[in-house]
């Protein structure tokens, strides 16, 4: 049994090679290139082990599909919450310095903060630039800051406008193309059938307000290393705030606040006529209305000139890996894959119906030209494909922009209680959020 | 080959030695581990809970003590800033306009609270209710609810377009209740609170009653009194401390309150802002500013808030009852 030990010649048989020998070293000749020719993962010995913090659902489809495709990394998918909880838990991780996840979901205004912290790697390095050409232009800027790579984009929401046919042609409304003649239809219906309202004015969510404020060409934040300009009560804010003002003041508009089972009520009973939202709102919308079954259509997003072509996002997720990440290699691979993958790209369309952000998708004209019966048969994401062409991609969120949401949903609640009016709200925002990026150590400029 | 290891009868000699080396044991060992036993015991019997106490109420505190001394800021790190946070806190309008709030809601909530719990208490106690069992499981349900149920519930409830008081008073030709806006908040939210902890008094005071010796109310029926009397001039007086450790404990819940407000917030989001209750303003603090340290400082503020009060109402019940 021992007795090439040491030695690795058979004791007593001289400079002939014994058979188990050269057995031995024919097998390891022909295995050698098979092994080279797999990845670095599969030759080890362990498999590669991810994990990867995600909410949108059924994502496990897809992280099927790249375990089939690597079988040398297996990804554990955990939903940790959605939306906010999701990010105290990579906060809570990130300030204990250890838990964190090697991918998780990351929106595009919460990538500004995560790298203000320092912890997303950079993805350049591992050979993700070469799919950035098949990311929609903007989508692509918001994830890349110079040569760095901070994430891989996953879905989008450029904005648009869903409205009822039904309530339009019943009160003589036309689809408004401007937001004066948005203005003006409100007005209208207000007069022709009070109780019924243009739409809810969504000051409860940060998201909605930062969405049509960056259509109407506001800018916020501008950071540069340690420096960072704050302009959130400029003239443009201004400008949108007294255009809010005078609808809610008319009555015009109603101040319930979104996302509650009265609100959903609200839009299925036709209390409010139309609302100014993202390409993942129709899906949303099939799923909880019942009553107004082929009552909603969609149409662009109005415009603040007359003839303009420019709109927005609202939310939309990436995959972002983490420095911590023991696995950076790989961590990579699966955000690539997951993010552009043309087999799972599709699926996250077809199954859980977000909006696309490749190129290849987005001119798809068969996919995006699917009618649906719920908007009587209009291919409403026809609508939301050209938006997504003309989302402004100047906007940037600031570093710390939980604080900024919550101070926006703060101050403009307390100016639809009657504590003054929007645009003081707007200057009230700006003191408090230079005061808190002082605080924080930023110069302010 | 594993080896033998000695074993205490061997000492004494192996085989034959067996005998009385048991005898020796028995003879030996009791005696000394009743000595040692009797010292230690009351440690051992205390030990699991001390340590679980240390482990999570005593060393979080003072990793929340240490962090509200120092400040950790998004560009420059973590630097020590002795009492500034406290400082900060006491100027703080936030902090101050919350715990404002929060004694308006107790001198709701509490009188309103502890009134019905005693109010059923009493009944339940006189025998004179049927089904004493199934009533007092039904009052304590709210209690056992969890608070997100409970939310959903009231948020349905009181609901201005689809909650059924709102329809009913529609139905009355009265319009629409909306029970979450301006001034009709914090009655509201207080009214969650009764609903949630009435029940939990109801059963302390409860037992409380049930202590009371039958033979007090065998004589003051003899004496003449009615139901009534006997249960206003002598049950209550007797269970004077059980309301008075009610009160304090429901003072303490008051002022930390942070459930209703968290949960309602999504409902009311124009009322309820970020700080609308101190330790609802603690929490973002901590998880959407990331202002850890702030938040500590303004949870320790807060426990001096209430040890001052509840220190306070202590006094107060003390010197009258001394009187």
């Amino acid at each position: 049994m021992s007795d090439t030990e040491g030695t690795g010649r058979m004791i007593g048989t001289g400079p002939t090679i014994g058979r188990r020998r050269f057995l031995q070293g024919t097998a390891g000749a022909l295995v050698a290139p098979a092994i080279a020719g797999l990845p670095a993962a599969a030759r080890a010995q362990d498999k590669v082990e991810l994990l990867f913090w995600a909410w949108t659902p059924d994502t496990q489809t897809q992280v099927d599909l790249f375990q089939k495709k690597y079988p040398g990394i297996s990804v554990k998918l955990e939903n940790v919450g959605q939306g906010p909880p999701h990010y105290v838990k990579l906060r809570n991780a990130i300030k204990a310095g250890s838990g964190l996840p090697d991918v998780a979901q990351m929106e595009f205004n919460s990538i500004a903060s995560f790298k203000q912290l320092g912890v997303l790697a950079d993805l350049a390095p591992y050979g993700v630039g070469d799919v950035g050409p098949k990311f929609i232009d903007w989508t692509w800027k918001s994830v890349t800051d110079g040569g760095k790579i901070y994430a891989v984009p996953w879905d989008s929401g450029p904005m648009g406008l869903l409205y009822r046919a039904d309530v339009f042609d019943k009160n003589g409304l036309s689809v408004p193309e401007t937001w004066d003649d948005y203005a003006e239809q409100a007005i209208k219906l207000k007069e022709k059938a009070p109780g019924t309202f243009m739409c809810d004015f969504g000051a409860s969510d940060a998201g909605w307000v930062c969405a049509v404020l960056w259509q109407a060409g506001w800018r916020p934040f501008h950071l540069d290393g340690t420096s960072i300009r704050i302009a959130i009560n400029d003239d443009i804010a201004k400008k949108w705030a007294a255009y809010w003002q005078k609808l809610i003041d008319a009555k015009a508009v109603d101040v319930k606040p979104m996302w509650t089972t009265e609100w959903f009520a609200g839009f299925d009973a036709g209390t409010y006529a139309s609302w100014v939202t993202a390409a993942w709102a129709p899906v949303l919308m099939q799923q909880s209305m019942k009553k107004s079954f082929g009552q909603w259509r969609a149409a662009p997003m109005p415009q603040w000139q007359k003839g303009g072509k420019v709109t927005s996002n609202w939310g939309g997720s990436t995959f972002s890996t983490f420095t911590t990440s023991k696995h950076p290699n790989e961590a990579a691979l699966f955000c690539r894959f997951m993010g552009s993958d043309p087999e799972a790209a599709r699926l996250w369309n077809t199954k859980q119906f977000l909006f696309p952000v490749l190129k290849d998708l987005i001119d798809d004209k068969e996919l995006m030209g699917h009618p649906y019966d719920f908007y009587g048969g209009q291919k409403v994401n026809e609508i939301f494909v050209v938006s997504e062409n003309q989302v402004d991609p100047s906007f940037e969120f600031a570093p710390f922009q939980d604080y900024v949401n919550q101070q926006l949903q703060d101050e403009m609640a307390a100016a639809i209680a009657g504590n003054g009016t929007l645009a003081q709200a707007f200057d009230r925002v700006q003191d408090t959020v230079v005061g808190y990026a002082n605080d924080q150590g930023f110069t302010v400029l | 080959m594993p080896t033998i290891r000695a074993s205490p009868s061997s000492e004494l000699g192996a085989g034959g030695g067996a005998a009385t080396a048991a005898t020796a044991r028995l003879a030996v060992r009791p005696h000394r581990r009743i000595v040692v036993g009797r010292r230690l015991a009351p440690y051992v019997f205390l030990a699991p809970f001390l340590l679980l106490f240390a482990g999570f109420l005593v060393a979080p505190l003072l990793y929340a003590f240490q962090m509200s001394l120092f400040r950790e800021t998004l560009v420059g790190g973590a630097r020590f800033v002795g009492i500034d946070n406290y400082v900060r806190a006491i100027h703080d309008r936030n902090f101050w306009d919350g715990i404002g709030r929060l004694f308006q809601f107790g001198f709701m909530q509490i009188p309103v609270m502890l009134g019905l719990a005693l109010v059923f208490a009493l009944i339940l106690d006189s025998g004179m209710a049927l089904a004493r069992g199934f009533f007092r499981v039904a009052f304590f349900i709210p209690y056992a609810v969890p608070g997100v149920i409970a939310a959903l519930l009231w948020g349905y409830l009181y609901g201005p377009a689809f909650g059924p008081f709102s329809q009913l008073s529609v139905a009355m030709g009265l319009g629409q209740i909306d029970f979450l806006a301006g001034g009709g908040l914090l009655p509201s939210l207080a009214n969650i609170a009764v609903w949630e902890y009435t029940g939990y008094n109801m059963i302390i005071y409860y037992a409380a009653l049930q202590s009371i010796p039958r033979d007090l109310e065998e004589a003051s029926a003899i004496d003449g009194a009615t139901a009534l009397q006997h249960a206003i001039r002598i049950k209550l007086p007797l269970i004077l401390p059980t309301i008075t450790v009610t009160i304090i404990f429901s003072i303490i819940g008051t002022l930390q309150l942070f459930t209703e407000p968290y949960l309602m917030r999504n409902l009311a989001p124009s009322q309820i802002n970020s700080h609308y209750t101190p330790n609802y303003y603690a929490y973002t603090e901590a998880f959407t500013s990331q202002q850890y340290n702030y938040s500590a400082a303004i949870s320790f503020a807060l426990g001096a808030v209430v040890a001052v009060a509840s220190y306070g109402f202590m006094l107060l019940a003390n010197r009258r009852g001394r009187r």
